[in-house]
């Protein structure tokens, strides 16, 4: 089965909605999401394509209801772990600590 | 939102996310916080569509300059200083009287970066990766362009590989402006092809 990156010719995905003066980022997150990839790209543990099937590894259906950063995420986060540079247990537990503090 | 509402509402899983890696990177030290800021400066204020005016304002009126871009983009944008990640290829399109180019990526969101900066939602999503390929007319009429019937669209898909960048006809009646002036009826949809220079007395 064909992943659902590969959408030349799909059909039944609506209308594309350009938006009138659109600004390079919508949000603050997508900023750090854009700079932490490029940066961590830098580092020469992948390349492009590396990256790019980082991203096209997500299940199809999450694939097709995220962002643009929020599939970069996702892909940066995956080469990462693989890489060795962070661990998953680090990530869930930086995501804990963030989240508690928050929501105090 | 701006860091001053930060409690109107509880930050979304991937805010959180993004913090929690951001974080991890630095105390690492395999990212640098001041050149991150950097990073964001340079594709939000630095490297945008006004590059690629430059370009095709140059081309538009230098055709030496022209015949250099059809031949070697990648080397021709150099020469006004734009080159780097993701336009390490460059190809560049003409449309004429009788072709219209348009560009997509279906299976990811390639795009010339040092040209046109980052790309917009609506080129990153599914329906225009769709589409594009099998009904440009109707993706082109979404955008306001009417093309005539006779007008062959060619449809460049780009690859991590391969950037295009679209040089528009150039509006009637331009032959006596200067480049700056020129560049002004460069659009960012002109380049990808998802729309036409602007007329005169329209400039952006």
């Amino acid at each position: 089965m064909k992943g659902a990156h590969d959408l030349g010719g799909r059909t039944g995905l609506g209308p594309i909605a350009p938006e009138h003066n659109e600004p390079v980022f919508h949000h603050e997150w997508e900023k750090r999401a854009f700079a932490i990839t490029v940066a961590c790209g830098f580092l020469g543990q992948w390349n492009l394509d590396m990256a790019r099937h980082a991203r096209e590894c997500m299940p199809n259906a999450e694939y097709l209801a995220s962002s643009y950063y929020e599939k970069w995420i996702y892909g940066l986060s995956a080469l990462l772990v693989k890489k060795g540079l962070l661990t998953e247990e680090e990530i869930s537990e930086r995501i804990e600590e963030i989240s508690t503090s928050v929501h105090k | 939102m701006s860091s001053k509402h930060k409690h109107a509402h509880p930050p979304s899983e991937i805010e959180i996310k993004v913090k929690a890696l951001e974080s991890l990177l630095v105390d690492k030290g395999l990212v640098d916080s001041q050149a991150l800021d950097e990073l964001i400066d340079i594709y939000e204020h630095r490297v945008g569509p006004q590059n690629g005016a430059k370009v095709v304002a140059r081309a538009w009126s230098d055709s030496n300059y022209r015949t250099r871009l059809l031949d070697n983009a990648t080397d021709a944008i150099s020469e006004l200083g734009f080159q780097g990640r993701q336009g390490e290829d460059m190809v560049a399109v003409e449309n004429t009287p009788t072709v219209h180019n348009m560009v997509v990526c279906t299976l990811c969101s390639c795009y010339p970066w040092p040209v046109l900066g980052l790309p917009p939602v609506w080129y990153k999503s599914a329906p225009y990766r769709a589409r594009a390929v099998s009904e440009p007319r109707s993706v082109l009429a979404e955008f306001g362009v009417q093309l005539d019937d006779d007008v062959e669209i060619r449809v460049w898909d780009s690859t991590a590989e391969v950037r295009y960048l679209v040089i528009p006809m150039r509006p009637a009646g331009a032959e006596q402006l200067n480049e700056d002036e020129l560049a002004q009826l460069v659009t960012r949809d002109s380049m990808i092809g998802t729309g036409l220079a602007l007329t005169l007395g329209k400039s952006a």
